[in-house]
């Protein structure tokens, strides 16, 4: 009698565990659209971790797990990161794998040989509602590496399929940063990327010889100029750190050069160049509105988001990279600040959703709320964008990541 | 230059700007100029929150703070429509470097002599920042990484050009100030004469301030015999340490763990400091011994924990485990680890983990005031204080709430519609210069 009371209650509490998932909010953003919200709001998650059904005039099904909030948007997505690589602790040789200083130049680092998805940090961010991060290699060299798309909730790459993107990007610097003994100014940076793109284009010439040519050998294996033969056939985005104007005009001056995919990411001095931002056609990954000013980022503003979104110029929020304290930032404090500064609220918001997913190609399964989409949520008892708001729980895939109210 | 003042010249013929404004300064002392600043939401601090109310100021000093229907504005006044602003006193940051401070060098561990004083750039842009950060008083310091990298100063962020513009002077003539002590991660380094450990750290410490005790008794011996013949051989360190026994200056300590806490509290019990703990990550774990030492805490907010070993375990809770403990806690930027335009948000995110909303403004405002024995002449909107005073777009703790205006003494020194005053609140082309962070963590 005891014993299947126990048992009747384990299998309840493994249903519970184990139910999906409803919200019911009072307000939801589902970012689709003119990114308005809709009052009173369901969504159904489905089994297979993707959205089932959102709308007003839903009913909950028996057996699901109702979550009731007041406002809820679709997971948050941090466009660029430093996350998983750069650790809590801040200790060389134990949770810094974010740079490596051995070359300038090391297109061939991957992120997923670096991400340590147990690392704290990634904890505290996806408490907070973030649930997908474009983390890996830091500015801070010429070309420090990789970077991948990855949801907080994968505790470490077991396969390439844990990822959402291997290789989403490679990350490059121009800038102070990413000068020391050699590169040691700004013109000879640039004479050492050229030199090596250029290496880039005759290896991949070696190649389609050989491809087409039996008689000719392929060129040997090289990871390093495969990668840049990868960026140059624009199949992986070249993201360039550039703060100051003169930096910002030598990364548009190199894509004009080679015609790689570019992201231009930090571009804190984006607003004396607006024009040539808007003409090339580019993406901009707007450095962290706190970021300190100091360095490159003097003069820096809080209102470049809302200038860039003024010009048409698409761009989304990062929570950057943080060589002390607070190790990371969190991408929504980011976007609330520049909502302050001029942005419209729904237009920060879109800035660390829909905006990010789309700059990264994953439009189609993130950043908003629609039937088939992947079922990232962040639910709040408040205003996303206040301080004193709580997140109260957080999805991932359609399952329950957490429910701490922090 | 501000808005108002702006306008006013704007009147006056462009040729006759620069002889107006000599003239004026040549004039005699005008009558005390009374400003009433009315229909406002007011925050005095000292009091609940009041609606339609109006501060009314004579000279540098505040004469009445109340519901506008029961304030009586004198004839003469100047009228501010505060209408749909909130007004709060000046904010009190208890901890930051910004002037681009220096203090102790890497020679010794302990260096008391050291003033930051001597460090100070009264024209570096972090100070317009803070200014549009609604930051009227600062604890400007040296960093953490001394076990005492010298002493601090108290300063007004008053427009002036020598850092005794900014001064405060306490009633003996003297500058307000206190000292900068620090234990934990920071002030262990590899090599010699500093501490590996954290033993040998308050090993050090103690030493040093056991020979102060000797140079106390013999200073206090020396005034009271009282002999002008006798010559005193004054120890610009010594008698730093001894001002610190004497209660005359308080310590701030930088420290983050739980141990390194109890270190600084076991330090107190022993040589009665003065003293207030800065940082204080893990005070959640010894709240009750923060509390039963009865230690004011002066504490920062960050975004995340960690960055360092000693803020792996930082939490946002901090603030209100000290509030329900009575610990009397302030706030600080620690300016360039906090940028002195968020230290309202920083508030904010106490709010968000517990903290009351009146303590949380209280911690930015009459804590800090307290903490640096400055209460009596700031930190709350209250007749007879100076009147230092915040303008807002809305609520203190909203991320949206703009700051307006900042007043220092009855003058305004931060206006939002000025455009070079502008540029200081939002940024943009110019509106810096290489900041170096020298007087904080970005060195080593």
């Amino acid at each position: 009698m005891f014993k299947s009371l126990l048992l009747s209650l384990l299998s309840l509490s493994l249903t519970a565990a184990h139910a999906q998932i409803a919200v019911k909010a009072d307000l939801l953003f589902t970012m689709t659209g003119d990114l308005k919200p809709i009052k009173n709001a369901i969504i159904l998650c489905s089994p297979d971790g993707t959205i089932q059904a959102v709308g007003t005039d839903i009913q909950i099904p028996e057996g699901y797990q109702t979550l009731t909030v007041k406002v809820a948007t679709p997971g948050i997505i941090d466009a660029h990161s430093t996350v998983g690589l750069s650790g809590i602790l801040n200790s060389p040789k134990h949770d810094q794998e974010q740079l490596e200083k051995s070359a300038p130049i090391q297109p061939e680092l991957r992120a997923i040989d670096a991400y340590n998805g147990r690392d704290p940090l990634v904890k505290w961010l996806r408490d907070l509602g973030v649930t997908t991060v474009h983390t890996g290699h830091a500015p801070g060299t010429l070309i420090s590496g990789q970077l991948m798309v990855v949801k907080t909730n994968v505790p470490a790459i077991t396969s390439l399929d844990d990822t959402l993107v291997p290789t989403s990007a490679v990350a490059a610097t121009l800038g102070s940063s990413a000068l020391s003994k050699s590169p040691g100014t700004r013109a000879k940076a640039i004479a050492l990327l050229r030199a090596e793109l250029l290496k880039a284009q005759a290896h991949a010439r070696k190649i389609s010889t050989a491809e087409a040519d039996d008689e000719k050998d392929a060129p040997a294996p090289n990871i390093k100029l495969q990668t840049l033969v990868d960026v140059l056939n624009k199949k992986t985005p070249l993201l360039i750190n550039a703060q100051r104007h003169q930096d910002i005009a030598s990364a548009l001056r190199l894509r004009e050069e080679f015609g790689f995919n570019l992201i231009l990411d930090g571009a804190a001095e984006a607003y004396l160049l607006l024009e040539e931002i808007k003409a090339a056609g580019i993406p901009v990954i707007v450095h962290p509105t706190m970021g300190r000013p100091f360095g490159d980022l003097e003069n820096m503003t809080f209102t470049l988001a809302a200038q860039l979104h003024q010009k048409g110029i698409p761009f989304a929020f990062q929570s950057g990279y943080e060589t002390y304290v607070p190790k990371t930032r969190v991408v929504h404090f980011e976007a609330a600040l520049a909502a302050a500064y001029g942005l419209p609220r729904e237009i920060a918001l879109a800035a660390c959703t829909i905006y990010p997913a789309k700059i990264l190609g994953l439009d189609d399964k993130i950043g908003s709320l629609a039937p088939g989409k992947h079922a990232d949520l962040a639910l709040f008892d408040g205003d996303p964008l206040e301080t004193t708001t709580h997140t109260t729980h957080v999805i991932i895939n359609g399952k329950l990541v957490s429910s701490t109210a922090k | 230059m501000r808005s108002r003042n702006l306008l006013a010249l704007a009147l006056a013929p462009l040729i006759a700007f620069p002889f107006i404004y000599s003239s004026a300064r040549e004039s005699p002392e005008p009558e005390l100029k009374i400003q009433a600043f009315t229909n406002a939401t007011i925050y005095p601090v000292s009091s609940p929150k009041i609606e339609n109310a109006t501060l009314l100021l004579k000279g540098d000093t505040i004469i009445a703070v109340g519901p506008s229907d029961q304030i009586d504005i004198p004839a003469d006044a100047q009228r501010i429509d505060a209408t749909g602003k909130t007004i709060i006193p000046g904010l009190i940051c208890t901890h930051s470097h910004i002037g681009s401070v220096s203090g102790a060098d890497s020679s010794s561990p302990i260096q008391p002599e050291v003033r930051v004083l001597d460090s100070i750039d009264v024209r570096d842009t972090s100070i317009n920042k803070a200014r549009a950060g609604g930051i009227t008083t600062v604890n400007l310091m040296s960093g953490s990484g001394h076990l005492l990298s010298g002493q601090t100063l108290y300063l007004k962020l008053r427009e002036g050009n020598t850092v005794e513009d900014l001064s405060i002077k306490l009633p003996d003539g003297s500058l307000a100030y206190g000292v900068k002590m620090a234990n934990g991660t920071n002030s262990i380094r590899d090599n010699g004469p500093f501490p590996g450990t954290r033993a040998k750290s308050a090993a050090l410490v103690r030493q040093k301030f056991l020979e102060a005790q000797v140079y106390q008794k013999k200073r206090a011996k020396h005034l009271e015999e009282n002999n002008p013949e006798k010559i005193f051989e004054r120890d610009l360190a010594l008698e730093t340490l001894a001002d610190i026994l004497d209660g005359k200056r308080t310590v701030h300590h930088h420290t983050h763990r739980h141990d390194d806490i109890l270190t600084v509290l076991r330090l107190k019990e022993e040589f009665g400091f003065k003293v207030v703990l800065h940082h204080v990550s893990e005070a959640w774990k010894v709240a009750d011994e923060i509390a039963a030492a009865d230690v004011p805490c002066s504490l920062i907010f960050l975004d995340s924990p960690g960055g360092k070993l000693e803020a792996r375990d930082f939490e946002w809770r901090n603030g209100a485990e000290l509030e329900k403990r009575g610990v009397l806690t302030a706030l600080h930027t620690d300016d360039p680890i906090n940028d002195s335009r968020w230290f309202l948000r920083n508030a904010a995110i106490g709010v968000r983990a517990g903290m009351s909303r009146e303590k949380a403004l209280e911690a930015l405002t009459l804590s800090g005031a307290k903490i640096l024995d400055l209460d009596k002449s700031v930190g709350s909107l209250e007749p007879g204080k100076q009147a230092d005073f915040v303008l807002l777009s809305g609520d203190p703790f909203s991320i949206y709430t703009r700051i307006l205006e900042t007043h220092i003494e009855g003058k305004q020194v931060f206006d939002l519609e000025d455009p070079q005053d502008r540029l200081f609140a939002e940024g943009g082309y110019g509106a810096g210069h290489n900041r170096q962070a020298t007087g904080c963590c970005f060195y080593r």
